[in-house]
């Protein structure tokens, strides 16, 4: 319940406007046709490998907000996924030759694999433990990935080919390869977006707003977290494996606890609980990284006075606050 | 035992025991709960009353003892498979889901009484079809105006309407409410001791209150708990005269008034 006010990014305001399209308030399809104009606008003004990186972790981002911010599970070891997603994803598209559309997908399956039984575990426990078991999971698999022969130690997979898409579409180049990110990425965003508008999305809601009303109610709670987690695990797989075909590269990074943190640190800055919120998270990060590169060890400097600046002044995150202003969800 | 009755009895504990680390909250109790009554549990603070509560809808396990609900053993169920079979319970503090609005709060409830719900890929358009009877819900409880609002917002006896408005969802056979008039305006005392006499038509209500007076005009049968125990059972004129109930409440044998001190 603590996480309850933290979380519900705007509260208030009678929900009088409901309903437009695909679930979509009238001002979330506001956003969204933006995020959407952006993404196609965008790759001509921008460099395309920078916006995938950005599509990449914003994906990444809204799976793990669609565990803390809907069922109010924060997740500490969510580089797990991510990283394991982009090891089988590089591995199956180099050693197998397997088309990028399947090997994401594999990704997508290894983190539901992964996610099974690691959630299946970690939901027995609520608040800092259930973080602190996950964190410890995530950790076993940064070992086995340091270890296994597949992965390639502290080089990783290295040289992963792009390949062709559909058998059609030369992914070698920057542009194609872009609108694959970015229709994973906002096929990802829908996803998500109809998740948390769904029957199921309704009861998991309930489950973070009070877990023993919705168990007195005949909900079996863990059921429902266990079935969150594992699909927030699957979309963060994908998310790594569509990341290991951009960069051609898989590395410890992807598994590193630092990785697990950055996505919180994303969600948090975009806006816990709001739809939008870990995409422009992500982006701001992704950002900063890129243009504050020069500084070195002190983008981590900064980005952590962000991170308390963010906790201690607007604690909604960016589309939070924006929300909560215009009195509106986005 | 239950076919004895002749009015049958629903809800029957035997034993009921339970201990945390020594301290015994709830000792042997027995209790029996008439089909289609009202049944009061009462006592003072620390007398294990939510305790009991707790262990009969399986939210705790008991230490010993058994319970068994419409001649069903429920003593090893989960608190979610007692509440499927129509033994739903509320709780001390105003139970709503606070960022879901108030018509989204009944509505969970209905969309739990139609099955396991794992749809994620279905529309939330999918849930339009129990609206009409959430807001028929939201009206016996005179929430209508509020339906659009975020539970949250609701005023504390607002939020328990709600609360008994969701439970009601459920078409329950049993209600267990824990003080439903606990920290509440005496208005509101009234229009929830009114609404719980409408609702109980047709179900069984076992009723935990602190108050005695809420309970008389409520309650058909009232059990008196005091340290755990079971101190007397009868209807409120029976138990109201009996002199170690009017102790207890009042505090005037020193022994039991003691045994309210560390509770």
């Amino acid at each position: 319940m603590a996480e309850g006010s933290l979380v519900a990014g705007t509260v208030g305001a009678p929900a009088v406007e409901k309903e437009a399209v695909f679930g979509f308030t009238r001002a979330q399809a506001t956003a969204f046709l933006v995020l959407v104009a952006f993404v196609v606008v965008s790759p001509f003004f921008l460099y395309p490998v920078f916006l995938m990186k950005v599509l990449c972790f914003g994906l990444f981002a809204c799976a793990f907000n669609l565990l803390i911010g809907y069922v109010g599970l924060l997740s500490f070891g969510h580089a797990a996924y991510f990283g394991m997603g982009a090891y089988v994803t590089g591995y199956a598209a180099k050693a197998w030759g397997v088309p990028p559309e399947f090997a994401i997908l594999m990704g997508g399956a290894t983190g539901a694999l992964l996610g099974l039984p690691f959630g299946w575990l970690a939901i027995r426990r609520a608040g800092i433990y259930f973080a602190m078991i996950t964190l410890a999971l995530a950790q076993m698999v940064y070992f086995f990935a340091l270890q296994a022969p597949f992965t390639g130690g502290e080089d990783g997979i290295q040289a992963i080919p792009r390949g062709t898409l559909f058998g059609v579409f030369d992914l070698t180049s920057d542009f194609t390869m872009y609108w694959l990110v970015a229709a994973v990425f906002l096929a990802g965003f829908l996803l998500i977006h109809r998740i948390v508008h769904s029957p199921f999305g309704q009861v998991m809601k309930a489950i973070r707003d009070n877990e023993p009303r919705a168990t007195s109610l005949g909900y079996r709670a863990d059921d429902y977290k266990l079935m969150a987690f594992v699909l927030s695990a699957t979309l963060a797989g994908i998310a790594g494996g569509t990341k290991a075909l951009v960069f051609n590269i898989a590395t410890l990074t992807d598994v590193h606890w630092a990785m697990s943190g950055e996505v919180v640190l994303m969600s948090l800055v975009g806006g816990l609980g709001t739809v939008f919120g870990p995409v422009v998270g992500a982006a701001v990060i992704i950002t900063m990284q890129n243009y504050l590169a020069e500084f070195g060890a002190w983008v981590l400097v900064i980005q952590g006075g962000i991170f308390i600046a963010c906790v201690l002044a607007f604690r909604r995150g960016v589309v939070g606050e924006i929300g909560h202003a215009l009195k509106v969800k986005l | 035992m239950a076919s004895k009755d002749p009015d049958g009895t629903i809800l029957e504990t035997e034993g009921l025991t339970k201990e945390f680390r020594g301290f015994v909250a709830v000792s042997d109790v027995a209790l029996r709960v008439g089909r289609g009554t009202i049944h009061g549990l009462i006592g003072p603070n620390g007398a294990g009353k939510t305790t009991c509560f707790n262990l009969l809808t399986k939210f705790l396990p008991p230490t010993r003892g058994s319970i068994r609900y419409d001649g069903q053993d429920i003593t090893a169920m989960k608190p979610a498979e007692v509440a499927r079979l129509g033994l739903v319970r509320s709780f001390q503090i105003s139970a709503v889901f606070p960022n879901l609005t108030v018509l989204e709060n009944v509505r969970v409830a209905l969309q739990r009484a139609r099955g396991g719900s794992f749809d994620f890929w279905r529309s939330e358009a999918s849930l339009k079809r129990f609206e009409p009877r959430a807001m028929e819900l939201l009206e016996d409880v005179g929430l209508t105006t509020y339906a659009s609002y975020t539970a949250g917002e609701l005023p504390y006896g607002r939020k328990r309407a709600l609360e008994i408005a969701t439970t009601l969802a459920l078409e329950p056979r049993m209600m267990l409410l824990d003080e439903p008039t606990a920290g509440m305006t005496h208005e509101d005392v009234g229009r929830i001791m009114a609404l719980v006499q409408r609702v109980a038509k047709g179900r069984t209500v076992l009723l935990v209150e602190h108050n005695l007076t809420v309970v008389s005009g409520l309650c058909d049968r009232i059990t008196v708990l005091t340290r755990g125990r079971v101190l007397a059972e009868g209807t409120y004129s029976e138990v109201s005269r009996n002199e170690e109930v009017k102790a207890a409440y009042l505090g005037t044998d020193p022994g039991i008034s003691g045994g309210e001190a560390h509770g």
